[in-house]
């Protein structure tokens, strides 16, 4: 029996909203699935393509870009 | 209502600030309150409820050292004052303490850690008394020796109470559990014979407590009492307990109704007896024992005899033989409400019997004492004691337990071995006793609400020894009962006073935040000398509880806006599911009503428009319909739709045409509900006047605000006005100064209001504050000095890693060691600790320490988010001489011991990975240097009327120069054509003061006719060049207001500018100042609502306009009460206190008609008057007006506002009004630094606002203008100009105006960031073809390296 799927995910989280959202889904004790690494970054627009290419290609099977 | 429960300790909500817990207290339970011992009961039952047996008895260990025996014997005062009873049954206390006791085992529980203080104190009696103030004394460290008579200890816990209630296992344990406190017992040691007390002092005692009990039986004093077989009950119980007597043969009469007659009876039974009898003078009721035991001993065939009393005892030849006894009946109740029993004459009866037992109570033996000491004994034979000291007539000896008071209960031996404790402990240190008794605190009456619908759950009922397996032995009878029992017994407390004092959270709080001494915090009185106060109170919402048309009390379903809010929210009670109380489950339907708890005299009071509610009421429904799908039905029932904010009528729209929530106008009168399916049934008329009857699942009440009681009564303290409706009393013209110099307000407390305004609001306070403590600014500021920065340049990366425990936050789910022990395998990383708290300032200490030590130049810091972290650490950063860029942060608590907490493989393995993200970055980062900038403190105000003006004296009065450029001739603006405003305050007066005070003012040069023809710079630094009579000007500031304005409309429509009778507001103000004909001579007047405004090509409210139409509708009735005026309208929208105005102009005979877009009125010239035609909704017909003077409520426009927003880089909305940074966390400021926004050039609005929000613009341009340089970001966008080619790309996406293009040498054109306006987003870092423009501190590399690290 394989395993069952257990994605690897890379978050890009705005400093001023979705970063701040996951600390407050914190302080509110909300639970998610532990297989989301999120990087913060100042601000959507910072996210050059590169960034989301550059995951895949190493191996994320989802890229979430939240702000 | 409640919506969810939450515990004593508790955060207020998710966002709160300060994110700190808080501990509702109310005052001590009654339990509590009504213990002689006054023992946690709140405390230890809370702690059984969590199956926490050892942590109740460490509470109950507090104040007793006999929880055991306690759990067994006490007659528990608590429970009768216990708050359940108002339910059902008081909780079971004393049983849960047993189970408590049985539970845990005592050797665990820890000995506090005590100095000793040498002295040591001898007890005389082993009992209650003594053993409890031998605990308390040693406790306090003193060295304690108990001197018992007996060969055992216990005193009456062991020589009176049988063991089938108490068995001697349970004593044993809790004596020789004293000894872990130094305590020594002395058995077999009777003072005055084998030691006397003056050998005990002699011997090192500095003091004595006597706690020898009342052991002597009470005779009867009846004829017969010296035959054999008569002994009291206290010699019989020894004698068993002594093992002495083991057998009883034949028949016993115990005399008397307390615990050791029912003792002496049952323990009889049990020696073999073969018949018990008890008599009693009075009844079952006046017996002192209690129901459970009389009834268990009536199980066990003791036979009672009530109203029997004992007259002679028989006998032959010195034995008994029996009793003979007269029935007795009682009196009335006497004066102590006592009722007396007098015998029934002719009633005598015999018992025969061979034993007769008195127990009718016991008195001190006092013999061993001597005389010597001379002692204090009262008449009773009882020690006298100070009543509060408990201490003798000889300083040294203190006494209590029956001893002092005759036979009592062990609890209140306990409490007087306690009490004792406490005072010997005082005089032993020197201290002066009181004399007197001691007051106590009253107690107090503020409990947990018992709610209505309280389910009633019956009082558990403890396991008995069946009673064919009692009378042989001495087994227990009342057995253990089982876990699950006892902790849903515990769980019916009702928590009365609020917190349970377990201090369980002390215990918790690893940082020490939460202490003994936190707990008892106690409200403080504080005297803070202030130049300026500022009011800002806020509002509650109006509760509809007490207005039952709407049954919110009584229909579950029905709630409150607020409430729905909650529901509606993430962090609410439901999580954000949207369901309805009743059942959870989500709603189909619901239904919101507008106006509860506003403009309705009848039922509230509330005269005034709570301004916000329409709005909210929107947003709920919408987002209702967000949450739950577009198949959930919303419906408003309002009476005028008032979202006369910006850009709220758009929302309006979208609400209405686009989302599909209904808008019915209609207030409903009568809810009835389903008692089935609580569903909500009620009956509304249509547009057409028809009735309906819907049913909705769920009502919402929108509920006004309203001060509150202890805000009316903070006004009265504070000396200062409110009006009619409790609001602050405000004028037009000074909108946030209250009656009292200094005192400012601002918010809902001045007048209901929605945020953005009360944000305005709060800035305009700060600004008349600063004008008052001008001279007092900056007196206060101490500057900080940094060590010089260490330059690592040419350093390898040495990272120091710090993980974080967060006391239990992240130390109780991730791995903490592990992870440490992991990032010390990572490239770059040479030094790593983990740390209890790593923010605690001894870590920063320590962290500095280390960088130095390890000669660190990157530190990583694994703990909270950076978000609010972050800039605590790199200021240790600094402190230790390393530039603060030089820091990274891992988030492994908010983004993963708390979400990830039932996974801690998982939260351990992510914890190591967001290390190892985080070391891979921190080896590029770089240092950066933050540069300043010095500042002009001269500020440019755009616009010379109310708002312009307001804002140049709102600066100037601060100390800034003020240049305030006008383009037309003389300032005032549009204010000049106004007569007064809503509150009747004279608007020419006013304003000629205003333009008086603005010419005269030494720091505000006046530009009049002048235009800005062109403008550079930025925040600190603008140069403008404006053009006066056509010279041009150039003129140096730091920052800029914008107060343009705005004008009114020239209407197309209804015959404007084809008739003359049709006038604008501002024309019929002209026409009433110049006292024209046309208005004193009109006969009937007609004013129409929302010329071009709310039309599809101009979708907002122009806000003003309905509160002028009333106003001058009760002008033209003051000026020719004949007038007929009529109003047709779509909404009224008197929003606020203005509502006032509406009530008058009808109650003055205003004729109010409502029109709709679709029809409306139609205008015809006529030779002696305008016809106008409008359909009337009710009557379903058109009305003919013919009218001599119509007044066209136009809308108010944005000016040209294209060539400003250009040159400074703002932007506008869709109807050309400026744009605010952010509705209403940022209302007065641009998202462009340094430049504010003030008055109509914002929207339409009256002048009180435009007054506040200019002030509010002064205030936050002094932020900037205050400073002598501004400090710029490291973590900026530059521009590799060898790169560039100019395009112009990262211009066009800077939403800061940051970058431009400028020419360099050579031609060449090259993009440059102005770094003081860079917020380092890095939009321009991602539209760059050519890779010119980056960002430092989150250039490419860095973030690919940590993607590259996430996926390692």
């Amino acid at each position: 029996m394989s395993q069952e799927f257990s994605p690897k995910i890379v978050a890009f989280a705005c400093n001023w909203c979705a970063y701040s959202a996951a600390d407050l889904a914190g302080v509110s004790r909300f639970q998610y699935p532990p297989n989301m690494r999120i990087i913060r970054v100042m601000c959507s627009g910072r996210i050059n393509p590169n960034f989301i290419l550059k995951a895949f290609q190493k191996g994320a099977d989802g890229v979430l870009v939240s702000g | 209502m409640e919506l969810a429960n939450r515990k004593a300790t508790y955060k207020p909500y998710a966002q709160a600030i300060p994110g700190a817990f808080a501990i509702e207290k109310l005052d001590k339970a009654p339990c509590r309150m009504a213990c002689p011992a006054n023992l946690n009961v709140q405390g230890y039952v809370q702690m059984v409820k969590a199956g926490k047996y050892r942590e109740a008895i460490e509470i109950i260990m507090r104040d007793l050292p006999l929880p055991g025996i306690l759990g067994r014997v006490c007659p528990h005062p608590c429970e009768k004052s216990c708050r359940r009873l108002e339910v059902d049954e008081a909780i079971s206390i004393r049983e849960l303490k047993r189970v408590a006791a049985d539970q845990t085992d005592l050797s665990e529980i820890p000995v506090p850690d005590v100095e000793p203080k040498g002295d040591k104190v001898a007890i005389v009696g082993s009992g209650p008394a003594g053993l409890s103030a031998a605990y308390f004394l040693a406790l306090q460290g003193y060295k304690v020796s108990v001197y018992e008579s007996m060969p055992e200890a216990g005193g009456m816990m062991r020589y009176g109470i049988p063991e089938h209630r108490l068995p001697r296992s349970v004593i044993d344990r809790e004596i020789e559990n004293l000894k872990r406190y130094g305590i020594e017992i002395h058995t077999g040691t009777a003072i005055g014979k084998d030691i006397t007390l003056e050998e005990l002092r002699d011997h090192g005692a500095k003091a004595i407590f006597l706690g020898s009990g009342a052991w002597k039986g009470l005779k009867l004093r009846i004829q017969g009492e010296e035959a054999e077989g008569v002994y009291d009950v206290t010699s019989f119980l020894r004698n068993v307990h002594l093992g002495i007597l083991k057998k009883l043969q034949g028949r016993a009469v115990i005399i008397g109704g307390g615990h050791s007659a029912l003792d002496g009876a049952r323990v009889a039974l049990r020696l073999g007896a073969d018949e018990v009898h008890i008599i009693y003078r009075r009844s079952l009721s006046e017996m002192l024992a209690e129901p459970e035991e009389i009834e268990e001993a009536q199980n066990e065939r003791v036979k009672i005899h009530f109203l029997v009393a004992p007259l002679k005892i028989s006998g032959e030849n010195g034995k008994v033989t029996g009793i003979e006894c007269i029935r007795t009946r009682l009196t009335d109740p006497d004066t102590t409400g006592r009722r007396k029993p007098v015998p029934v004459e002719g009633s005598e009866f015999f018992i025969e019997a061979e034993h007769i037992i008195p127990a009718i109570g016991q008195e001190p033996d006092l013999d061993f004492l001597g005389k010597d000491l001379n002692l204090g004994v009262s008449k009773w034979n009882l020690l006298t004691v100070n009543p509060e000291t408990l201490q003798t007539s000889v300083p040294w000896i203190f006494a209590g337990g029956d001893a002092v008071t005759g036979p009592a209960t062990v609890i209140e031996a306990v409490d007087a071995g306690k009490k004792a404790a406490r005072y010997i402990g005082k005089f032993l240190q020197g201290e002066t006793l009181p004399t007197e008794w001691q007051e106590e605190p009253p107690i107090g009456t503020n409990w947990v609400e018992i709610r209505d619908d309280e389910p009633t759950l019956h009082r558990m009922k403890a396991p008995t020894l069946p009673v064919e397996k009692r009378l042989f032995g001495f087994d227990e009878v009342n057995l253990l009962a089982d876990e699950d029992t006892a902790r849903a017994e515990a769980a019916r407390c009702l928590n009365c006073g609020g917190c349970c004092e377990c201090y369980e959270c002390v215990k918790a709080c690893k940082a020490h935040a939460v202490t003994l001494e936190t707990h008892q915090q106690e409200e403080q009185l504080l005297t803070i000398p202030v130049g300026s106060v500022i009011l800002a109170p806020g509002f509650a919402p109006f509760d509809p509880s007490r207005f039952d048309t709407y049954q919110y009390a009584a229909f579950p379903n029905v709630v409150t806006s607020m409430e729905f809010e909650r529901i509606l929210s993430a962090t609410g009670p439901f999580q954000g599911h949207l369901s309805r109380p009743s059942d959870h489950q989500a709603p189909a339907k619901i239904a919101f009503f507008q106006c509860v708890g506003s403009r309705d005299i009848n039922q509230c009071d509330h005269a005034y428009c709570s301004s916000v509610c329409c709005m909210y009421a929107i947003k709920e429904a919408v987002i209702a319909k967000e949450h739950a799908g577009a198949d959930l039905d919303t419906a408003i029932f309002f009476m005028d739709m008032r979202t006369h904010g910006k850009d709220f009528d758009r929302y309006y729209n979208r609400a209405k045409d686009e989302a599909g929530v209904r808008f019915l106008r209609s207030r409903i009168h009568t809810i009835d509900e389903n008692p089935e399916t609580h569903d909500l049934i009620f009956r509304y008329a249509d547009e057409k006047g028809d009735l309906k009857t819907e049913t909705f699942d769920m009502i919402v009440l929108s509920v006004g605000l309203e001060t509150p009681e202890f805000l009316v009564k903070m006004a009265d303290r504070l000396n200062i006005e409110l009006d009619a409706d409790h609001f602050v009393k405000t004028g037009n013209f000074r909108p946030v100064a209250t009656s009292r110099d200094g005192i400012y307000v601002c918010g809902a407390f001045q007048e209901p209001k929605d945020i953005p305004y009360s944000v305005m609001e709060s800035s305009a306070a700060a600004c008349e504050a600063k004008g008052d403590l001008m001279a007092a600014r900056g007196t206060l500021v101490q500057e900080k000095t940094y060590p010089k920065e260490r330059d690592v340049s040419s350093e390898e990366p040495r990272i120091g890693v710090f993980v974080c425990n967060c006391g239990t936050n992240i130390g109780g789910i991730v791995n903490v060691p592990k992870v440490a022990e992991y990032a010390r395998t990572l490239p770059g990383v040479t030094y790593v600790e983990d740390n209890l708290f790593t923010c605690s300032q001894d870590t920063q200490d320590k962290i500095r320490e280390v960088i130095e030590r390890e000669g660190l130049n990157r530190v990583v810091v694994a703990a909270c988010t950076p978000r609010t972290h972050e800039p605590l650490f790199q200021e240790t950063l600094r402190d230790a001489g390393l530039n603060k860029y030089l820091f990274e942060m891992a988030n492994i608590r908010n983004q993963c011991s708390w979400v990830h907490s039932k996974e801690k493989e998982e939260a351990t393995e992510k914890s190591m990975d967001l290390v190892r993200m985080a070391v891979a970055r921190a080896q590029l980062i770089q240092p950066l240097p933050q540069p300043t900038i010095s500042v002009d403190n001269k500020a440019l105000v755009i616009g010379g009327g109310i708002a312009g003006m307001t804002a140049a004296l709102g600066l100037a009065d601060q100390g800034y120069r003020a240049y305030l450029v006008e383009q037309s001739k003389e300032l005032g603006g549009n204010a000049l054509k106004l007569i007064d405003t809503w509150q009747g305050e004279d608007i020419t007066e006013h304003v000629g003061q205003m333009v008086k005070r603005v010419t005269e003012h030494a720091l505000i040069d006046v530009y009049t006719e002048s235009s800005i023809k062109s403008s550079d710079g930025f925040v600190g630094n603008f140069e403008t060049t404006i053009s006066k009579n056509g010279s041009d000007i150039s003129l140096k500031h730091g920052a800029v207001v914008v107060a343009v304005g705005a004008e009114e409309l020239r209407p197309t429509e209804y015959l404007y500018g084809q008739d003359g009778r049709v006038l604008t507001h501002l024309e019929l103000d002209a026409a009433i100042k110049a006292e024209s004909p046309k208005v004193s001579g009109a006969k009937t007047a007609v004013f129409i609502q929302c010329v071009g405004s709310r039309e599809p090509d101009r979708p907002y409210c122009s806000k003003v306009c309905c509160t002028h139409t009333v106003k001058s509708a009760l002008q033209l009735k003051r000026i020719n009460p004949d007038t007929d005026v009529y109003v047709l309208y779509r909404d009224i929208r008197t929003y606020g206190q203005r509502e006032a105005l509406y009530r008058e102009a009808r109650r003055q005979g205003v004729i109010f008609v409502r029109y709709s877009l679709e029809q409306k009125p139609v205008l015809e010239k006529g030779t002696d008057a305008v016809s106008v035609t409008v359909r009337d909704h009710i009557l379903g017909r058109d009305i003919l007006i013919n009218a001599d003077l119509v007044v066209l409520a136009s809308a108010i426009v944005s000016r040209d506002n294209g060539a400003l927003s250009q040159m400074f880089k703002l932007s506008l909305n869709q109807d050309g009004f400026f744009m605010e940074a952010h509705a209403k966390l940022r209302p007065v400021e641009f998202a462009t630094e340094g430049i504010f926004l003030a008055g109509m050039a914002h929207y339409p609005k009256p002048i009180e606002e435009s007054i506040a929000q200019a002030k509010a613009a002064a205030s936050r341009a002094s932020v900037v203008l205050s400073k002598e340089y501004i400090t710029v970001e490291g973590a900026v966008s530059h521009v590799n100009e060898v790169l560039c080619r100019g395009c112009g790309k990262c211009v066009d996406v800077c939403p800061f105006s940051a970058v431009s293009l400028v020419e360099r040498e050579g031609g060449k054109t090259v993009a440059f960031v102005q770094a003081a306006l860079c917020k380092g987003c890095g939009s321009c870092a991602v539209a760059c073809p050519t890779g010119a423009a980056s960002i430092f501190h989150y250039d490419d590399q860095e973030v690919l390296r940590m993607v590259e690290a996430a996926l390692n």
